[in-house]
């Protein structure tokens, strides 16, 4: 993975930028030890890293805007960070650059039933913040799977999704209001508790810009009442044309399940051997959700049950109480982990049109085999968005170059389809150099612009999103914005 | 006419003064557009509808109508309840999908489904130097490279001309009843809307109309009946509904809201976002004007009464949305006074700096629907 070479100039002048930001900061908030700085060398992309110049840890939306205001008047580029688990390098730093962490920034500042809204500060976890609202009885909708860790300010930088995002959308939706620190220091406010921001939809092109457009320091969500309750139903198939029919048919028929998730043969084999959760041991496996009352869901599983009989299923098992739901989901919980267990892989989450998901299986399986790599798939089939894991192994010298350009293989199939590179985790380092697979130099062109407008110095995040020869001459500061 | 994306950047390529960018021409909000006409219309036509994947690719000058009757054929439709101003505007021409699109026009049920904005898969458009850009794609989720799909709804034409729209469709429900309280003021009607919306019976409607309270229930028959009953239990204390479940008479019901027919009769009307929390402050102290509810008491239509002085009043209006945080949109008003006011929330300092940087970077000589909205 190319990144530019840092600017040396920066990185000789590394005690002057460390006193200047420890003018503006508590004195613990600033880490320049370069035993300490290791902690932000990386993000959940673990196989690229580099140690930052150093870290800073604000507490407040001022302390933000005078770090930013300091590094700007020096050009030391920022890198924002929220909890360090982007799967796609977004938080990984660059020798000459400061990353700007949100942890601190964890408060509730307020919270509105009657509005149906949260206003929180962006390092504040996602799960933290349905655990402010679930006592009585609400929730935050989007939730990436490393909810539990993930902070409400990266979910925003990535626009992050999640296995409930068939219903509920994903973070762009969910999201009324921010505040944002601009790169020269500027703080401005947009939208609020309100729906539908005034002016230009500057929310939504903020949302999933991969924090080269500013920091948010504050963010306005949506919060929604509970359901009343869910149950899973699990559906086994015999092929993949079969399960994927099954999707298609059951999203046109008027359900809307708040999660279709899909299980291949080498998933399901792998799960089993790890969590016996009792799959049938098949070619496509869905377990599907649906929420509401206990006669509602019955309702709903009944049209289901009907779609999924044409198919001829070789499993269907409706979870009778929540340890028979349990065990459905436990599966599907652990497939990460369990993949992790039998060997290193790579996990894409190129989305497809949900129409298409067959054939696109079909050539994956084609690939795999002619790059020598096993495959194995497992994703949110209700919205098209694959996962499929790329087994290597680190140790063996050339197999993470050959799993990259497996993966690399995969991605275009996704374009090819009418689909994307990207769905949830973001572009990043990892799919950068992909970009122009998707996009025209002109329609990059449009969306640097954008970039220019934000930040014309080039400083925030600077080496991400955009392949690097296209975002070069902006990055050198040798275009003028 | 121009009939395809090529004719259009060159047209906005070869232009040497400004253009009005013209869908259907039922929408004349902003300041009155100067220029030369750029219609779209010619522009039309679905290129791909894919039930199953729930999609559809248009070109921006198909008419919604043509778009509605495809849909329909497969028991689809727009879930985002896209708004239809003849009535309200006394205008006539062919409402476009992509004129809803620049609007980010959205109807009673964005409340529970989101906006216009929120089934907007992916955008072609040609910006200011003629330059032919894409965005988004045909896909649920897509967070590849800047959304400037987002970007381009609700722009009002002044970044692109919006060429070709792709987006998210919905199955129809398979039936729905509508609850009506009868007798509530404003204050009173925001407390029941979010009664029914903070609870899990998923009301995708919550409105006030001429003093009537209004809910919507949709979904399968089973379960909207369970939920008509649960919501009516919850919300005993604001008095009794009357139930309506006649298709046609909900269906009236709703489109006549959407439309904000009521107000079709008045000169000067407004559209005002703000948290439903505030909305019966809002209004507190503004003579003169009539006010119906929307988005359960986020949205406020607030027409002039005869005789109420416009001015005055549109400054009162975006004044408190500036103290409480919010919009006013004048939407309709006579020529003298579209050029006399700011037709959009003026922004504070910073944020507008912002704006007019995006406009001088996607339209550089600011040729396209001058002065509508930046």
């Amino acid at each position: 993975m190319d990144m530019p070479t840092p600017d040396a100039s920066i990185i000789a002048r590394k005690s002057t930028i460390v006193e200047r930001l420890q003018s503006v900061l508590p004195h613990d908030a600033v880490i320049h030890d370069e035993r300490e700085t290791r902690a932000y060398e990386c993000d959940g992309l673990a196989a690229y890293k580099c140690p930052p110049l150093c870290a800073v840890l604000p507490s407040s939306t001022q302390e933000v805007a005078a770090v930013m205001k300091v590094c700007h008047e020096m050009g030391v580029p920022v890198v924002p960070r929220g909890s360090g688990t982007s799967l796609a390098g977004g938080a990984m730093p660059t020798a000459d650059a400061v990353i700007l962490g949100v942890a601190r920034l964890n408060d509730v500042l307020e919270t509105s039933y009657e509005d149906r809204i949260i206003r929180v500060q962006s390092g504040r976890t996602n799960l933290s913040v349905t655990g402010a609202v679930e006592t009585d009885g609400f929730f935050y909708a989007p939730d990436p799977s490393s909810q539990l860790a993930c902070a409400i300010a990266g979910n925003i930088a990535m626009n992050s999704g999640g296995a409930h995002c068939l219903k509920y959308g994903v973070t762009t939706n969910n999201l009324l209001g921010v505040t944002l620190v601009q790169m020269d220091g500027t703080i401005v406010e947009i939208g609020g508790g309100h729906l539908d921001a005034g002016g230009l939809d500057l929310l939504g092109v903020i949302c999933g810009s991969e924090g080269q457009l500013g920091v948010v320091t504050e963010a306005t969500l949506r919060i929604l009442h509970k359901p009343e309750g869910a149950r899973p139903i699990l559906m086994g198939f015999d092929s993949a044309e079969a399960a994927g029919t099954c999707v298609s048919d059951i999203i046109k028929a008027g359900v809307l399940p708040v999660a279709i998730e899909y299980m291949d043969r080498m998933c399901i084999e792998v799960c089993e051997a790890h969590a016996g959760a009792g799959y049938p041991l098949c070619e496509a496996l869905l377990i599907i959700e649906v929420e509401g009352s206990p006669a509602e869901i019955d309702e709903q599983l009944a049209v289901i049950k009907d779609i999924a009989a044409k198919q001829n299923p070789n499993t269907m098992r409706e979870a009778a109480n929540a340890e028979e739901a349990g065990r459905i989901w436990l599966g599907r919980k652990s497939a990460f982990g369990a993949m992790g267990q039998i060997n290193d892989y790579m996990c894409l989450d190129g989305t497809v049109p949900v129409n298409e998901l067959p054939n696109v299986l079909r050539r994956i399986g084609e690939l795999s085999k002619e790059h020598g790599l096993d495959v194995g798939n497992v994703f949110h089939a209700g919205d098209g968005n694959m996962h499929p894991l790329i087994l290597y192994n680190a140790n063996t010298p050339g197999d993470l170059e050959r799993c990259e350009a497996l993966g690399e293989e995969i991605l275009k199939l996704c374009v090819e389809y009418g689909g994307c590179l990207t769905g949830e985790h973001g572009v990043g380092i990892e799919k950068r150099d992909l970009m122009l697979y998707q996009y025209d130099p002109a329609d990059l062109e449009a969306q640097m612009a954008v970039k220019d407008v934000f930040d014309p110095a080039w400083l925030l995040n600077p080496s991400k999103v955009f392949p690097l020869a296209t975002s070069a001459a902006r990055r050198d500061g040798k275009q003028a914005a | 006419m121009h009939t395809t994306e090529d004719d259009i950047a060159q047209a906005i390529a070869a232009a040497s003064g400004p253009l009005q960018i013209i869908g259907g021409g039922t929408r004349p909000v902003g300041q009155p557009a100067v220029g030369e006409a750029l219609p779209l219309a010619g522009l039309s036509g679905v290129t791909l509808y894919e039930p199953g994947a729930l999609t559809l690719v248009a070109k921006a000058g198909t008419p919604v109508s043509e778009i509605e009757k495809i849909l329909a054929a497969e028991n689809q439709r727009l879930a985002f309840e896209p708004m239809d101003f003849r009535t309200l505007m006394g205008t006539d021409g062919t409402p476009t999908i992509g004129a809803v699109v620049a609007g980010n026009v959205s109807g009673p049920r964005r409340i529970a489904v989101g906006a216009c904005r929120d089934f907007l898969l992916g955008v072609r458009f040609v910006d200011g130097s003629g330059q032919v850009v894409k965005n988004g794609g045909r896909v649920m989720k897509n967070v590849t490279g800047y959304d400037l799909v987002k970007l381009m709804c609700g722009a009002y034409g002044t970044l692109g001309a919006l060429t070709e729209v792709s987006l998210k469709v919905m199955p129809m429900d398979e039936t729905s009843t509508t609850l009506r309280y009868a007798g509530q003021d404003v204050a009173q009607s925001v407390a029941l809307m979010s009664a029914a919306l903070g609870t899990p019976f998923e009301v995708t409607g919550a409105a006030r109309k001429n003093g009537d309270t209004l809910l919507r229930l949709e979904g399968f028959a089973g379960s909207v009946a369970y939920r008509v009953a649960e919501l009516q239990k919850r919300l005993a204390s604001f008095g009794t509904a009357e139930e309506i479940t006649d298709a046609k008479a909900q269906n009236d019901l709703w489109t006549a809201q959407r439309d904000v027919t009521r107000f079709a009769d008045r000169a000067v009307v407004w559209r005002v976002s703000l948290r439903p929390s505030h909305a019966a402050g809002f209004v507190e102290g503004i003579d003169g004007i009539d006010v119906d509810l929307d988005w359960g008491g986020g949205l406020l239509w607030i027409a002039a009464q005869d005789g109420a002085d416009h001015e005055a009043i549109h400054h009162s209006l975006q004044d408190a949305a500036a103290k409480t945080g919010g919009h006013a949109t004048l939407i309709k008003g006579p020529d003298a006074l579209r050029a006399a006011v700011p037709t959009f929330q003026p922004q504070e300092p910073n944020l507008a700096a912002i704006t007019k940087g995006l406009r001088a970077k996607f339209d550089p000589r600011g040729i396209l629907n001058t002065g509508v909205m930046i």
